[in-house]
């Protein structure tokens, strides 16, 4: 039992260095939220292992490595991973264009928590460039799920 | 089938648990100034997945050093001892002008210059985050990094260090909409404040009046007011002068003479009174390659 949930810590891990891998500028924009989507998919998946409070902890430690204030993408994190907790049994029995549907709303708040914490911590002026991830998550959302579900079922995750 | 079934509190209170807690690390880490030493050790904490996130592209180097052919290495070294003569010719005629003003400001009874002492660090990663533009550099507290150093690379200056890492530290951009330096236009000695605009190829100059001459193609750089910069690095170039009279100011923007979007090899300042192991003055440097001259 406790061997097999290691390999939700090790997406986690994978998430956050991918989420901080130097890219080119122009590709920076569109880098995916790979944390929120993996977090996302054990939250749909497996809502008694990967909740809010573990949201919460990779929001804090992606604070750190982005050098926004502690707390930013705790909060930012964490919401959208309770609306999945909340709605896990929803989620798993739709369609894949209806998952996609709720993902892209998903990625949404959480970029528009983490402008709203900012601006209200640092003055800062809104730009429709913010929602460019959402579009590169929502194509990258079927891959993951299909690969996490291999994940799981292989490795007899629970 | 009782996996979802949570055990401890319920999904609600615990959101509001981790909303709670995050807002108070927000207003504590605002208004609180002793939790950044507690800051910079959780992000020595943190920078094991930093260096594993720089991992790949330091392969990708470390490979192309190593299976880059021997034909090419050749060029590349006769391309570098072309550039150091020229450089060095440069130089000579730079240090006779440092001699001589130095000799001026003798005469002057004003303070000589004194040299910087310099470290070369390499940047880490690069923040994808819009609203700030900050890089993360492989030098820390154990080099005798400090907080609000100066930080310039080749072409010119680059930002200030925000926080300081045991192994890493991370530097704020001159282009952040956070960011301030005082400047001196080349030309004019108009001095003024070059802000960042969050855009990486522009700054913009603040409380520019209409009488102020400052024209496009003019050279901006550092005031060595405010004590952070060194007085004389590059900063940018004027790109555009818009005098709009029913506006109180000019708006004069900068490009800076960085190209903060492809950083590599950035130097670190100190002050002769700072100095840190390691770290060498251009006069030291001048030694040093003179004994490895005499060597051959």
């Amino acid at each position: 039992m406790r061997a097999n949930s290691s390999i939700i810590y090790l997406t986690i891990l994978v998430a956050l260095v991918l989420q901080i891998i130097p890219m080119p500028t122009g590709v920076d924009a569109y880098r995916p939220d790979w944390l929120l989507i993996i977090l996302c998919y054990w939250g749909m998946a497996l809502p008694n292992r990967v909740s809010v409070g573990v949201a919460a902890i990779c929001g804090f430690i992606l604070d750190l490595l982005y050098g926004t204030a502690l707390g930013v993408h705790s909060i930012a994190l964490a919401i959208p991973i309770f609306i999945v907790n909340a709605n896990c049994q929803k989620l798993r029995n739709q369609s894949m264009i209806q998952q996609v549907i709720a993902i892209m709303l998903l990625s949404i708040v959480h970029h528009l928590c983490i402008f709203w914490v900012q601006y209200w911590v640092v003055s800062l002026e809104f730009r429709w460039s913010l929602f460019w991830p959402t579009l590169s998550t929502i194509i990258l959302w079927p891959w993951i799920f299909w690969l996490l579900r291999k994940l799981r079922r292989q490795f007899n995750v629970a | 089938m009782n996996d979802f079934f949570l055990r401890g509190p319920s999904l609600q209170s615990r959101l509001i648990i981790v909303l709670v807690v995050s807002a108070l690390a927000i207003v504590v880490e605002a208004r609180v100034n002793q939790v950044k030493s507690l800051r910079a050790y959780l992000t020595s904490f943190v920078s094991p997945v930093q260096y594993l996130a720089d991992m790949p592209g330091e392969v990708l180097n470390w490979s192309a050093h190593r299976f880059s052919s021997r034909q090419r290495m050749l060029e590349e070294n006769d391309k570098l001892t072309t550039q150091l003569t020229l450089l060095n010719g440069e130089l000579q005629r730079l240090d006779a002008l440092k001699f001589e003003n130095n000799n001026l400001r003798q005469l002057l009874a004003a303070p000589v210059k004194r040299d910087m002492y310099k470290i070369v660090a390499e940047l880490m990663s690069l923040d994808n985050n819009p609203y700030s533009h900050q890089i993360v550099i492989d030098k820390g507290g154990m080099n005798s990094v400090y907080s609000g150093q100066a930080v310039i690379d080749s072409t010119g200056i680059i930002g200030q260090i925000l926080e300081v890492g045991t192994t890493n530290s991370r530097v704020l951009l001159i282009t952040d909409t956070s960011h301030a330096i005082p400047v001196r236009v080349g030309r004019t000695n108009f001095m003024s404040i070059a802000v960042g605009t969050g855009d990486y190829f522009e700054l913009q100059l603040q409380h520019v009046p209409h009488s102020a001459d400052v024209r496009e193609g003019d050279l901006i750089s550092s005031s060595g007011l405010g004590n952070v910069f060194p007085k004389g690095y590059p900063v940018g170039t004027v790109k555009t002068v818009i005098s709009d009279e029913s506006q109180p100011f000019k708006q004069v923007l900068v490009t800076p003479s960085a190209n903060m979007g492809r950083l590599k090899f950035l130097l670190l300042l100190w002050t002769a009174d700072k100095k840190p192991e390691g770290a060498i003055s251009s006069t030291e440097l001048k030694m040093l390659q003179r004994t490895l001259n005499e060597g051959e």
